[in-house]
């Protein structure tokens, strides 16, 4: 009794610590930069304003929408395509990797380096590398976004695996059937509805993605956004940021009703 | 005919999980295995079908050992071994009867059971199996829609679609409702008498073995303490088992 309360004393102090560290970095971070708090909160609203007045668009902007649209479909069928590529390397390699599927421990340490490798050099510096070699090219997009999606997708899939598949798995093994018909009848099956709530979000994520992808390598609707921008017809580039949002938005809506009906 | 001899296994080194476990069982034979958490039950249970390998022994069905089998030889022993798991361990999303159909899988050429191709033969015993424990109208719904009881019921017949000489059940009715678990013992007991199985269940609820299996099998730290018939379980045996009075259980 004595040492729970103790204990939640401690607690509370810790928390209260915590807090205070926090905080402390905060105000220490500001005074390194000379950042201005009360003049940075001030400037939000008038950056807004300014975003707002200079990027609305207008009536005669209506004219850009049918290339902003040419070019919003070739983003998203970017997004798309990189993403399913991802997804079905992305399985294979899952099943060779993962603890209940895989080959052994010296595979599986591979498969995670690999991974974590792809996942955690950033898109921007992806882009900018295969621009080396591929030059400006929607191939370039294609490539950087399918490297980043195979890394999340492998580590899910594999955890999704060793999640949802390891008991049924060893209930068919039991029975004598071999490795491949565990893998087509029990392990597919099972982890199907998880595998592909991942598979529609890495597709939001990536049509998000393809967009920042696009800026760099001269392709899609990021390459028009940057166009406009950079030749200050900021009423065009407004409107291709709306369509942007109106694409996601669809597309989100989409894969949540994709999602009801499987799970 | 199923002996076991002098069965050893340990995870990790001197710290033994199973020491020499030696016992016998006949077909038409309902065995309960009791003993404390973890004394080793499942373990002896999933080292019957090598799910774990084992350290050393002897493990004979009918003669044979299935220590020694290669992998070809293994897949037929362990489809004439059939088990039955506290989670039911079924694939949810799938209907009743492709659940049941899987424990045809040892049967069948790698292709044709990839994309689950059964013979109008195998299709029909599982309608028939489906019908035996109680399930014939659900065959095709989803099993994720089912209760534990039912659950429970159709991972029995995915063990009998294997025309199984014996079925291992690791705590088959742990996760169940007083009245499933009364069903589901009901059940294992009369088909282990229809087919002359062996069955063997891991179970925690004494009065349940005692009930209705015809030998037990008492584990503690890894050690055989106990194998005679049922009704020889007397209040010592449970107190050296289990190192502490157990007495209203008995009844
Ligand atoms: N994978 C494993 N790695 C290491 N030790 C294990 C492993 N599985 C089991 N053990 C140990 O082996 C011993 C026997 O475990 P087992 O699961 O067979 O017990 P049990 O009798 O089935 O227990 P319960 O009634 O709780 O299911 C325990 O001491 C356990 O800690
Ligand atoms: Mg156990």
């Amino acid at each position: 009794m004595q040492s729970s309360v103790k204990f939640l004393k401690h607690k509370g102090w810790h928390q209260t610590g915590i807090i205070a560290l926090i905080g402390g970095i905060y105000f220490i971070g500001s005074m390194i930069l000379s950042f201005d708090n009360a003049k940075g909160l001030l400037s939000v609203p008038k950056a807004f304003n300014w975003l707002f007045v200079n990027f609305r668009p207008t009536a005669s902007s209506v004219e850009y929408l049918p290339r902003i649209w040419q070019k919003l479909i070739q983003t998203v069928l970017l997004a798309i395509s990189s993403t399913v590529v991802a997804a079905i390397v992305s399985m294979f390699v899952a099943l060779i990797g993962s603890k209940v599927t895989g080959v052994n421990g010296y595979v599986q340490v591979i498969v995670r380096g690999i991974a974590s490798f792809f996942r955690n050099i950033p898109l921007v510096a992806w882009s900018m590398i295969l621009l080396f070699s591929f030059k400006q090219s929607d191939f370039t997009g294609f490539l950087a976004l399918l490297l980043m999606s195979i890394g999340y997708l492998i580590r899910a899939f594999m955890e999704i695996i060793e999640d949802e598949a390891s008991e049924t798995m060893m209930a068919l093994k039991a029975t004598g059937a071999s490795y491949f018909q565990v893998i087509f009848q029990a392990v597919l099956p099972q982890i199907l509805p998880s595998v592909l709530s991942w598979i529609l979000y890495m597709v939001e994520n990536n049509v998000r993605d393809a967009t920042l992808v696009g800026i760099l390598t001269g392709t899609g609707i990021g390459f028009i956004f940057d166009v406009y921008y950079k030749s200050f017809r900021f009423d065009a580039a407004g409107m291709t940021v709306l369509a942007i949002i109106f694409v996601v938005i669809v597309l989100e809506t989409i894969s949540n009703q994709i999602r009801r009906i499987i799970l | 005919m199923l002996e076991v001899k002098k069965l050893r296994k340990s995870y990790e080194k001197d710290r033994p999980a199973l020491t020499d476990i030696s016992f016998n069982i006949k077909p038409g034979t309902f065995v309960a295995i009791i003993g404390p958490s973890g004394a080793g039950k499942t373990t002896i249970l999933r080292s019957l079908n090598q799910l774990i390998k084992d350290d050393g022994g002897q493990i004979l069905l009918d003669g044979n050992d299935i220590r020694t089998a290669n992998k070809m030889e293994l897949r037929k022993y362990r489809r004439q071994i059939g088990m039955v798991f506290q989670n039911y361990n079924l694939v949810e999303r799938l209907t009743v009867i492709e659940n049941v159909l899987h424990g045809r899988l040892g049967y069948k050429s790698t292709i044709a059971g990839v994309f689950g191709r059964y013979t109008q033969q195998e299709k029909e015993e599982a309608v028939s199996l489906l019908k035996k424990v109680g399930l014939e109208n659900f065959a095709l719904q989803r099993c994720s829609e089912l209760s534990g009881g039912q659950k429970q019921r159709v991972g029995i017949a995915r063990s009998l679609i294997q025309h199984p000489k014996v079925i291992l059940c690791d705590e088959p009715i742990a996760s169940l409702d007083p009245a499933s678990a009364q069903n589901v013992m009901e059940l294992l007991k009369e088909l282990t008498e229809e087919y002359n199985l062996i069955c063997i269940a891991n179970l925690h609820q004494i009065n349940m073995a005692k009930k209705y299996a015809d030998q037990i099998i008492g584990i503690r730290k890894g050690q055989l303490v106990f194998d005679e018939d049922a009704d020889s379980l007397s209040e010592d045996v449970l107190r050296t088992l289990y190192d502490q009075e157990i007495t209203k259980e008995l009844k």
